[in-house]
């Protein structure tokens, strides 16, 4: 049970660090008409195709006491960062930031772009025009952005055994614990904690998929659309 | 700032070339002043209405030019001034409305109120609810009143702010004639206190016969002809509009100079040396252009015909006759070819008959300048 807690706390704070980040670069990615926007686009969509373990060793190296993330969190706090509650906050981050952006994007630019053009004659400044006609007509693609984060997060392994080891209380999550079981053929213990994910797996899509019918179109879909 | 009238007209200058790659490229070059009160922007999908009210409002930049109201200048290439959106004091009413749909109708018409104490924040959008009679709608959502209510709600949202020019897009199109004639009522109404400038873009007759105390035809990014409606609108202004008017003398000829504080131009039709004077039309010296003539609006004499308000005669020989019915209708050669209807009864009494010289009379209005 222990592990289950784990996993949940680090996916509400993956959650809550995606949502910070994810708004501010979704909305670049929506609206931002730079040439080179491709780049960043690729780079933000690369853990959607990279196997986790890649994404994970580069993101253990980076925080090893020689990595340049590792140098800079050692110098500032005095503790290494990879095999740390926080390290694995870190590298979730990264591989579950895809599956926050891309629903957002995805109703930032369903927006009418007459809207926005009448908030601006109307006065209103970029900041507020997100705050008050992009953020309230997106709400859906928010919720979706924050399921999906929690979920992906909470049913991680590769990254998470690469960068966090199998350390009980602080890098120990549910997916690893599961495998631990297994490992040591205690497939009743396993059952236990795979039935919690597979049912919240389903819940969540359930969510996800009926957000979607509400709205009466697509913000995240497992296929690309036909 | 309450009470005070404003006359202040808008003045623009614009040049914008759009080259898109799966649009023909399109070429925006106007200048214009707009005084206060309702000015119609009148031409057919893709003669640039829309684009030139963005480069009003500062959603689009133009190449060059420059766009001022009053003194107060907006946009000014040379100068590299281009004030933004919010900060240009205008009121743009799109097609669409682009009203918030998460918002109700009176958060739509607070939205673009300044920073205020809430009593006269609440008084600004009770007074123009009202003036605009939508005041019991206060609560709803746009998806909950009718198309009409929501163009009223539109017009309160952009003139709550007071702006300085009113821009709309079409903003009465599907509605029946009663309800689009109440609402300019209202607009007329709060007009009249207020005095700014209103471009209001529209493709259809109905609304400029209707609305117009000014109207400017824009055909292709530029303006070919501005006025009242009835000056403006009476002469076609395309060549398969003259055809399908029915113009039998349709002329090429070429401009030779303008007259513009006469209002008219002098043309040299093609082939010959004959020049005439025609309606004033967006031309410049030796352009081509073509002159729309009713065969029933030219006049025939037999003799040098003294003391006409007409100004343009041209000395002729009749080719031939033919009676069609209750006319008869002339080719006389006058360095062209012209149609000129006649009744029989004059036929008759100026002894017409095919070589015989006449002098063809032609009133400058009655030359209907067409471009293609």
């Amino acid at each position: 049970m222990q592990s289950l807690l784990l996993s949940i706390r680090l996916a509400a704070c993956v959650t809550a660090i995606l949502l910070a980040i994810g708004l501010p670069l979704a909305y670049w990615l929506a609206y931002s008409r730079w040439r080179g926007k491709f780049l960043v686009e690729s780079i933000v969509a690369l853990p959607l195709v990279l196997p986790p373990t890649v994404l994970g060793f580069y993101v253990l190296v980076a925080m090893g006491t020689h990595g340049p993330l590792g140098r800079v969190w050692q110098a500032a706090f005095g503790h290494a960062l990879a095999f740390t509650f926080t390290g694995l906050v870190f590298a979730s981050v990264l591989y579950s930031l895809p599956f926050a952006v891309q629903p957002l994007i995805a109703s930032f630019e369903s927006v009418d772009r007459k809207l926005l053009d009448a908030s601006a004659v109307l006065g209103a400044g970029a900041l507020r025009t997100f705050r008050r006609v992009i953020l309230p007509m997106s709400i859906p693609g928010v919720v979706t952005a924050l399921v999906l984060s929690f979920a992906h997060t909470l049913g991680e392994f590769g990254v998470v055994l690469m960068v966090g080891g199998n350390l009980a209380g602080s890098t120990r999550t549910i997916s690893i614990d599961i495998y631990d079981h297994v490992q040591s053929l205690e497939y009743a213990e396993a059952n236990r904690l795979a039935l919690i994910l597979l049912t919240f797996s389903f819940v969540v899509l359930s969510i996800v998929y009926g957000i979607n019918r509400r709205v009466g179109r697509r913000i995240w879909s497992a296929w690309p659309a036909r | 700032m309450a009470g005070a009238i404003s006359t202040v007209p808008l003045s623009l200058r614009i040049l914008l070339e759009r080259r898109a790659p799966n649009a023909p490229f399109f070429v925006l070059d106007l200048s214009l002043e707009i005084p206060s009160g309702i000015s119609i922007l009148f031409g057919t999908s893709g003669a640039g209405k829309s684009t030139l009210l963005d480069c009003v409002a500062g959603l689009l930049r133009p190449d060059s030019g420059q766009i001022k109201i009053g003194d107060d200048i907006l946009f000014d290439s040379e100068a590299r001034v281009n004030v933004s959106p919010q900060r240009r004091r205008m009121a743009y009413v799109f097609q669409s409305l682009a009203l918030f749909p998460h918002m109700t109708v009176e958060e739509n018409v607070a939205y673009g109120l300044p920073p205020l104490p809430e009593s006269q924040r609440s008084v600004r959008i009770a007074e123009i609810l009202q003036a605009f009679r939508v005041e019991n709608l206060g609560t709803r959502r746009p998806a909950e009143i009718s198309g009409g209510e929501k163009q009223r709600v539109a017009l309160a949202r952009s003139l709550v702010t007071r702006p300085q020019v009113l821009l709309l897009d079409e903003p009465l199109s599907g509605l029946d004639a009663e309800l689009k004639a109440s609402i300019v009522d209202d607009l007329r109404a709060w007009n009249a206190a207020q005095r700014i400038p209103i471009l209001y873009v529209t493709h259809t007759r109905d609304e400029v016969d209707a609305l117009g105390e000014r109207v400017v035809v824009l055909d292709r990014g530029r303006v070919i002809s501005e006025g009242r409606p009835h000056e403006v609108l009476a002469a076609p202004r395309r060549k398969r509009l003259a055809q399908a008017a029915g113009f039998e003398n349709l002329l090429d000829a070429t401009v030779v100079e303008l007259r513009e504080t006469d209002g008219v131009m002098r043309v040299r039709l093609a082939e010959s040396a004959s020049e005439i004077e025609v309606p004033l039309g967006y031309a410049t010296p030796n352009d081509h252009v073509k002159i729309a003539i009713h065969a029933g609006d030219i006049l025939l004499a037999t003799q040098p015909p003294v003391g006409l308000s007409a100004r343009n005669i041209l000395e002729g020989k009749i080719v031939s006759l033919e009676t069609r019915g209750t006319l008869v209708a002339a080719r006389v050669q006058a360095g062209v070819m012209f149609t000129v209807h006649v009744t029989p009864g004059a036929t008759r009494a100026l002894e017409l008959t095919a070589g015989k010289p006449v002098w063809i009379v032609l009133k400058t209005h009655s030359c209907h300048l067409v471009s293609d």
